[in-house]
This record gives C-alpha cells, structure tokens and sequence, in this order.
C-alpha cells in the first residue's frame, strides 16, 4: 500500500485532516497527561502549570491508613480475580473452540454478555444475590463478582488467538501417545501464552478499574479504591486524589505496555 | 468388511459426541460463574419488577414508569446517549480515516493515544475531566488569561460536562472498530475510481464511506448501548443535575429503596440494550467485534 494512501486528494485536504486528528488525539490525552504534572503540586487547589512542586499528596496518600488499606483491599481483589479468570477463561475458550459451531456461538453470546448488560443492573443484582448469601462487604464476594465481569475478556482473547492456531498439531502429539491434557499442556499451551497473558492484563485492569459493582457490594474495612474515590470526588475535588491517579495511571501504562509487547509477539509465534 | 467400517464409523461418532461433551465440561465454571453473577440477579430483578409495594403481582410499578419524573429519565439518557454517539462519530471517523491511511508503524505509534486512554480508569479520566473543567481549572485560566472572558464559566457539573467527559470514554469504543475495518479495505478501488476519472471526493464518498459502515455501525451501536447504561461520569460531572436512566436506578434504590420501582427501570434499561445487541449481532456478528 502507498505511504499516504488518499488518492487525488489535495495536499490541502490531506493537511487539514492532519490537524484534525491530531486534535482529536490531543482532546484524548490531554486529562491523562495532566493529571500526572498537578499532582506533583504544593497547593490546595489543583492549578495547572504548578507555582510549586512537592510531594504533598503522595504523603497524604501514603500517611493515610485509609486509602492505604483500600489500595490492599483493590490489589488484592485484582490479584486473585486475575488468578481465578485467566485460567477459568482459557479453559473455557479451550473447550468452546473446540466443540460444535452452534454450541460455541451460544456459549459466546452467553459469555459476552457481562460486557454489554449496564454495569448499574450487575451491582444492584449482584448486592441482592449477596443479601442472601452474605457475601456483601467480603473479598470473596468482589473477587466473584469481578472474575465474572473479568472472564469475557480472557475468553475473546484466548479465543481469538485458538483461531489461528493449527490444531493438527494437538493430534499429532496425540497420535503418538500423548493424553489429551498432555498435549494440551505442552504444545498447545505454550503457543497461546500471550494471548492468555494479555488476557490476564485485561482481567487485572478490569478488576482495579471497576467502580460501580464494587460501590454497591464492597464497603467497611474491605472498601475498594475505586469506592473511595467515587465517595471522595461526589463531595470535594481533594488533590490527594491526583497522586492516587497518577498511580493508577502508572499502572495503566505498564499493563498496555506489556500487552503490547505480547502481542507483538504472539503475532510474531502464529 | 463394510460392517467393520460402519461400526467404525459409528463408534468414531460416538466417541466425538462424547469429546464435544467434554469440551463443553471445560467451559462450564466460567459460563456458571457467568449465569449465576450475572443471569440469575437479573432473572431476579425482572420478577421483582411485577410485585407491588403491598407484594402483590401487578403491573403497578411499569405503569409508574409513565410518570413525569421517569419519562424524563428516558428522554434525556436518549438525548444524551445520541449527542454522545453522534459527537464520537464526528470525532471519530476522520481520525480513524487518518490513521487508517498512514503507514503501519505511524500508525501504530499514533493508536497508542487511543488505547492509554482506553486502559485507565474511567473514574481517573473523570477526575481528570473535573479539574480541568473546574472554577478555577486549565480551561477557565487559558480563556481569561486570553482575554475571551471576563469571568469564570461554570463548565462543571451540567450537562454540557457529563457530554464532554462521556464521548472521551466513549471515542475508543468507536475508532478502534472503525479502524480495523477500513484498514482492510483494499486502497486501489479508490484509486480506480479516481483513475476512471470520478473526482477524489466523490471515490471517497460513493467507494470509501459504503465500505467503511460495517465498522461504522459496530462502533455506533456500541457506544449508544453504553452511554444508554453509563453510570460513573454523568454521576460526577453532572453534579445532581444530569439524572440518566442509570441514576435514578441508583437513587430509587438507595433513597427510596422502592426496588420494584426501580427494577422496571432496569427491565427496561436491559430490554433495550438487548435488542440493540441483537441487532448489533445479526448486522456485524458480536463475536467479530472483539477479535483484533
């Protein structure tokens, strides 16, 4: 294909599109980009470019037992809703590549489902469900309710790359003794590794990011991050929440960062 | 000889059933886990809808629907979710159409700043909408200190907010989709029309655009689906004032705690965003949109 693919156009309007997005690139990372300068700011009020630098914010973050027992409870749940819905994920995209068209394509409007259904019915439903059982305000119930929301992702990505994947080779070792788990273990597996790991990264920022569910069933000593900061941000713009952004926008960073890389190669592998 | 390969072949049969059978056995904790967080609560909700406040079956709480307060809900959750999506698209296709006909690398270079954005938080990019929509944030600073206005605008917390930080959430939903879509089309047709002597503008429009709306649509439809349910960016950027289908769901049930009430929202709410899925699905197929 040509480097500047528009045929006929003038270079006028080959330039004007050019601003154009680049506007609307700026327009999407700009509140990202600014967020990180304010919240090395002395003052009270966030103001933009700061008159002095300082770590205020990022002590109150850290001094405070209360965002600091949130962090851990946000972490923690995020960790083991990783743990739970990468390997629950691939196994699940595992056997719907491999069963019958129709089956798969029910199962996969089923799976997709937690991604399109408003995330307001999920948490009112779910605080209900959790009534019953009594799993509101516990980790287990978020590490749940999360891998729920967290193992689409896992599942469309492990998915996708099975799809390109020659499964012959999965016969072959079995052919020539090998069980099926064995092959699926040692050939397939780790031809896939990327795909699952990006999953994993999905499944971790799904996890840290969600608010809505984690607002209705989290609460007390096992509040999430992000229900603090939904809490904190309804009455007052506090500047601390600026470090805890950055933080989080860090994170953001190194998981895309990571996917990338992934990526890259897995397309590299298949 | 012939007995020998039918019974063969039908053993081999049974043998795939009974494969195809394991196989579903491997997705049954994750779909479980699926039907029981998600599926069940909603069956749940959807019964509740139909039981009065006195707990007997009627239909009162879907006629209360027709009442002022929620028939504006309805109105402005669509006003907003196609402003949204409208806005997405204006923002969206010429930005995914310059990508699209850049080299592969610059292009890729360039996708990043559409998926950061995509990878942090919806409640951080919020905040971040916030202070610089403030009294006193960068975009009132930079208009009075260039002499447009004379005092500060209130820009935060109204309608106008809400808009704002939800087509920043929503513009990846749209573009990415887009993108692959007219990455895939072939540049030569255009440059056959134009070699045929159809001025440029005209390729584009009657070549280019047709092509394109298969991802066009899957893009639309999606961030009209979100927006119709978006709960966390008009909650803090409309400051009280910007009540959406999602709020009031919200309010209802922790003001009021009228769930029946509220779960006709949500019946609603859901019906909608179903049948646009449905039709998502039979346009584009769903599975399509996800894998890259």
């Amino acid at each position: 294909m040509a480097i500047q693919d528009m045929p006929g156009a003038s270079p006028w309007t080959q330039r004007l599109l050019a601003i154009y997005g680049a506007l609307v690139l700026f327009f999407l990372m700009l509140p990202t980009v600014i967020v990180i300068p304010m919240s090395f700011s002395d003052s009270q009020y966030l103001e933009f470019p700061p008159t002095s630098w300082s770590l205020r914010w990022y002590r109150e973050y850290f001094g405070s037992s209360a965002w600091m027992s949130a962090t851990w409870t946000s972490l923690l749940v995020a960790v083991l809703t990783t743990v739970l819905a990468a390997p629950l994920g691939t196994l699940a995209a595992y056997g719907m590549h491999c069963t019958s068209d129709k089956v798969r394509n029910a199962l996969q409007l089923l799976v997709l489902m937690p991604v399109v259904v408003p995330s307001i019915l999920v948490a009112v439903g779910v605080f209900h469900l959790y009534a019953i059982v009594d799993l509101n305000y516990s980790i287990t119930g978020l590490v749940l309710a999360h891998t729920a929301l967290a193992v689409p992702f896992v599942i469309i990505t492990v998915l996708s790359s099975l799809n390109n994947y020659d499964m012959t080779q999965e016969m072959a070792a079995r052919s020539m003794g090998a069980s099926r788990p064995q092959a699926f273990l040692s050939i397939t597996l780790p031809q896939i590794r990327f795909s699952v790991l990006t999953g994993a990264f999905l499944a971790f920022i799904t996890s840290l990011d969600e608010v809505v569910v984690a607002k209705f069933i989290s609460g007390g000593e096992n509040a999430t991050i992000t229900r603090r900061m939904f809490n904190a941000l309804r009455d007052q713009i506090d500047p601390t929440i600026a470090a805890i952004s950055t933080c989080l926008i860090v994170v953001s960073v190194l998981a895309l960062a990571a996917v990338q890389i992934f990526g890259a190669r897995s397309k590299g592998s298949a | 000889m012939s007995t020998a390969t039918a019974m063969n072949a039908d053993e081999l049969a049974r043998g795939q059933r009974r494969e195809r059978a394991q196989f579903i056995g491997l997705s049954l904790p994750a779909t479980l886990l699926i039907l029981i967080i998600v599926f069940l609560p909603l069956f749940w909700l959807s019964s509740l809808s139909f039981i009065d406040r006195g707990g007997e079956l009627s239909t009162e709480n879907y006629q209360r629907l027709a009442g002022d307060l929620y028939i504006e809900a309805f109105v402005v959750t669509f006003q907003i979710s196609a402003a949204v999506t409208a806005l997405c698209v204006l923002l969206g296709y010429p930005l995914a159409y310059w990508l699209s006909r850049k080299p592969q690398h610059t292009a890729n270079l360039l996708l990043i700043c559409v998926l950061l954005p995509f990878w942090t938080a919806v409640l951080v990019r919020t905040y971040a909408w916030l202070v610089l929509l403030q009294r006193n944030g960068l975009i009132n600073n930079t208009l009075l200190s260039l002499g447009i206005i004379d005092a500060p605008l209130q820009l935060a917390h109204n309608l106008t907010a809400s808009i704002i930080g939800m087509v920043h959430i929503m513009l990846p939903f749209l573009v990415l989709p887009l993108y692959a879509t007219m990455k895939s089309i072939d540049g030569d047709l255009v440059r056959a029309a134009v070699g045929l002597g159809s001025s440029p503008t005209e390729a584009f429009w009657r070549i280019f655009v047709p092509m394109s709306l298969p991802g066009l649509f899957a893009g639309v439809v999606l961030v009209f689906i979100m927006s119709l349910g978006f709960y966390v960016t008009p909650a803090l950027l409309g400051g009280g004032r910007v009540q959406m289908l999602a709020q009031r769901i919200e309010s209802t049930i922790t003001i009021f705690s009228n769930w029946g009430a509220a779960s006709a929202l949500g019946v609603v709410l859901l019906l909608m965003a179903l049948a646009l899925v449905a039709l998502l699905h039979r346009v584009f197929g769903l599975d399509k949109l996800f894998v890259r």
